[in-house]
Formats: structure tokens, C-alpha cells, sequence
């Protein structure tokens, strides 16, 4: 008897491939975007705070 | 294949309930790329406009956010109205209803995408914008989508409200704070929406009436939609020149303004007034031209901005 479990096919994986490769782009652009945003609203003295 | 696996081309559908299936192009159709493209233009012009530039970063991340959250709400409308978009022609494609997207994966998406861009607009801009994003996805999908679109032929009028706030948001956004200038961005999309969507409404009303929505044509019939349509094209025109009336648009704007509502209030008399068997063609002619008003209205003030016409100087009011 086989591994239990759902099957895919081809395409059903090249599209999760795909939606996977999306997902990352999607949070690494985020992670990008906050950096920047934060670089721009804090300015040069970003490492200048008070400890 | 043994009897405990599952051949996904085989499998019954209720067999295959909590499996994504759609491809990267479903999500992205779950958020209305078109109505984005609307929202982002908007709202861009909305920022060009306003008074105290942004940082192009901020600015993007501004754009961005409003435009996710916009797509956001497009999604959790599609979630909620899965079942009335199965029976539409036009919309019985999506991805929920065609079954590509599942939809829990669709709430889950649009709740996801909501706080994000509620989160990142708030971080990047002020609060106030953020709150703004936040009403506007909570009005379109709680008020307009689950309340007001099955209840009541009013439903667009009130819904509009919706699609009119990107200008408002993206002006919070750069000035933190409302002034007369995005109201009156707001009123022109306000008003815009009934006649727009009501064109539309009279050549698919059998898809809503097999959908059990209200639409105007629907309950109240052609004759009083095509009425309605050219009173609020009466309101709606005139609020299209306003900018230029009020001082923070100039002779161009005036000019394309009055051009295109000459055509728009040509367009919605010859609907009102014309025969039985014209209503068709000349609402799908509105539908269109629709469009084209209040992307030349918009597309007018940024060009304005843009290459530095001056607003027109209006004596007691300063631009």
C-alpha cells in the first residue's frame, strides 16, 4: 500500500510552486518597504537614539 | 493508485474542500485589478495635489497600502457574494465561484491583506489615513457587500461612498488632516457611481434579478433608472467643474471639465429621453464614456499639477 494522502498532479504542483515563489516575493518586498519607510521617517540619526 | 490516495484530477470536489488549487493570476483577480487601477490613479492625483509633498518612499508605500487595502475589500466582497456571483454571467467566472479558490482561502486572504494595509499605511504615513483605509474596507465589505447590496436599490449610492475615499485617504495621508479639496475629489466619485453603475445595471438587469439583488432597474424598473441616472448626472457635472470653481484647478481643467460633462449630461439626456429600444446601446455608451469622464476629470488635474498650470485665482479664495 502507497503513502495515504492527497496526490497532486503536475500542474496542481507547478501552480503551489508558484504560489509559494509569490508569497515570498510578496513578504521580502514588505520587508524592503518597512526598511526603507523607516530609513526615510527616521532619517540619519536612526542609530543616534538613546540607549 | 491504492485507495488511500487521492488523485486530484479525479477526486470530487467535496474531497478536495481546504486544497489551494488556483494559480498566483486568481489571487491577483480576487482583489479587482481593474477597480485598483481606478483607486490607485485617484488617489495618485489626490497626493500630487495636496500641499505638503511626500518623500517618493512614502509616497509609493502610501499608494501601495491603498491599493492592497482597496484590493482587500474587492476580495472579501467576492468572498461574501460567492453565491449570486455563480449565477451571474458576468461574474460567475471568478475564482470563487469557478471554483479555483476556496472560500475560506479567499477570507483569509482578504482579512490578511486588510490589516496589512491598514498596518503599513499607518506606519509609513499617519493614523488618521490608516483609519481612513480601515473604514473604507469595513464600509465596502461589511456595510455595502453583506448589508446594503441585497437589502435595498439604493445599495450603490450609499456603497459608493467606498470607492470614493482613496482621493481622501491618500490626501490624509501626505497633509494628515481633510480639508474642502478631497471632499470634493470624494463628491465627484460619489456621484459618479450611480450613474455609472446603474448604466450597467440596465443592460444586466435579468443577471440580478436571477440574483435576487436589487438593483434599480430591478425593482423600480428601466424608465426610473434611466431618470435617476440623468438627475445625478445633474448633480454630478457640476461638481466636475467644481475644482476649477473653487480655485485649486486651472483654465484646463475648466475646459476638459465642462467638455466632458457636456458630453456626460448629452449622453445620460439622450438615455432618459430616447426610445424603448435605444436604452441598450446608448446605456453601454454611458457605461464607457463613464469611465472616460472621470479618468479625463482626474487625468486633467494631474496633468495640471504636473507641469505647473496655475490653479485659477478666484477673488476670496485662495487655492
Amino acid at each position: 500500500m502507497g503513502e495515504p494522502g492527497i496526490v497532486l498532479t503536475e500542474e496542481q504542483k507547478r501552480r503551489r510552486r508558484m504560489r509559494s515563489i509569490a508569497i515570498g516575493l510578496a513578504l521580502a518586498g514588505l520587508v524592503v518597504l518597512l526598511y526603507l519607510v523607516t530609513i526615510v521617517r527616521m532619517g540619519p540619526d536612526i542609530m543616534e537614539r538613546p540607549l | 493508485m491504492s485507495d488511500a490516495r487521492i488523485d486530484m484530477d479525479t477526486a470530487s470536489d467535496a474531497t478536495l474542500i481546504g486544497v489551494a488549487r488556483g494559480g498566483v493570476g486568481d489571487y491577483v483577480s480576487l482583489l479587482k485589478p481593474r477597480v485598483m487601477s481606478l483607486v490607485v490613479f485617484t488617489a495618485l492625483v489626490a497626493l500630487s495635489l495636496a500641499p505638503v509633498p511626500l518623500h517618493p518612499v512614502i509616497a509609493i508605500a502610501a499608494i501601495l497600502a491603498i491599493a492592497i487595502g482597496a484590493g482587500a475589500a474587492g476580495c472579501l466582497n467576492m468572498w461574501y457574494d460567492a453565491d449570486i456571483d455563480r449565477v451571474m454571467s458576468r461574474t460567475k467566472v471568478r475564482p470563487i465561484p469557478s471554483g479555483t479558490v476556496e472560500p475560506q482561502e479567499a477570507l483569509t486572504f482578504g482579512i490578511t491583506l486588510s490589516v496589512l494595509s491598514v498596518a503599513v499605511l499607518g506606519l509609513a504615513t499617519n493614523w488618521l489615513a490608516a483609519g481612513l483605509l480601515a473604514f473604507t474596507i469595513f464600509f465596502y465589505a461589511v456595510i455595502y457587500t453583506m448589508w446594503l447590496k441585497r437589502l435595498t436599490p439604493q445599495n450603490i449610492v450609499i456603497g459608493g461612498a467606498a470607492g470614493a475615499f482613496p482621493p481622501v485617504i491618500a490626501w490624509a495621508a501626505a497633509t494628515g488632516t481633510v480639508t474642502l479639496e478631497p471632499i470634493i475629489l470624494f463628491l465627484i466619485i460619489f456621484f459618479w457611481t450611480p450613474p455609472h453603475f446603474w448604466s450597467l445595471a440596465l443592460v444586466r438587469s435579468g443577471d440580478y434579478q436571477r440574483a435576487g439583488v436589487p438593483m434599480l432597474p430591478v425593482v423600480a424598473g428601466a424608465d426610473e433608472t434611466r431618470r435617476q441616472i440623468f438627475l445625478y448626472s445633474l448633480i454630478l457635472v457640476p461638481l466636475g467643474i467644481a475644482p476649477a470653481g473653487l480655485g485649486f484647478a486651472g483654465v484646463f481643467y475648466l475646459a476638459v471639465s465642462v467638455l466632458l460633462g457636456a458630453g456626460f449630461l448629452w449622453l445620460a439626456w439622450k438615455l432618459y429621453r430616447g426610445a424603448g429600444s435605444t436604452v441598450g446601446p446608448v446605456a453601454k455608451r454611458l457605461f464607457g464614456y463613464s469611465i472616460l469622464y472621470l479618468f479625463g476629470l482626474f487625468a486633467a488635474l494631474l496633468v495640471e499639477r504636473l507641469v505647473g498650470l496655475p490653479a485659477l485665482a478666484l477673488p476670496g479664495i485662495s487655492a
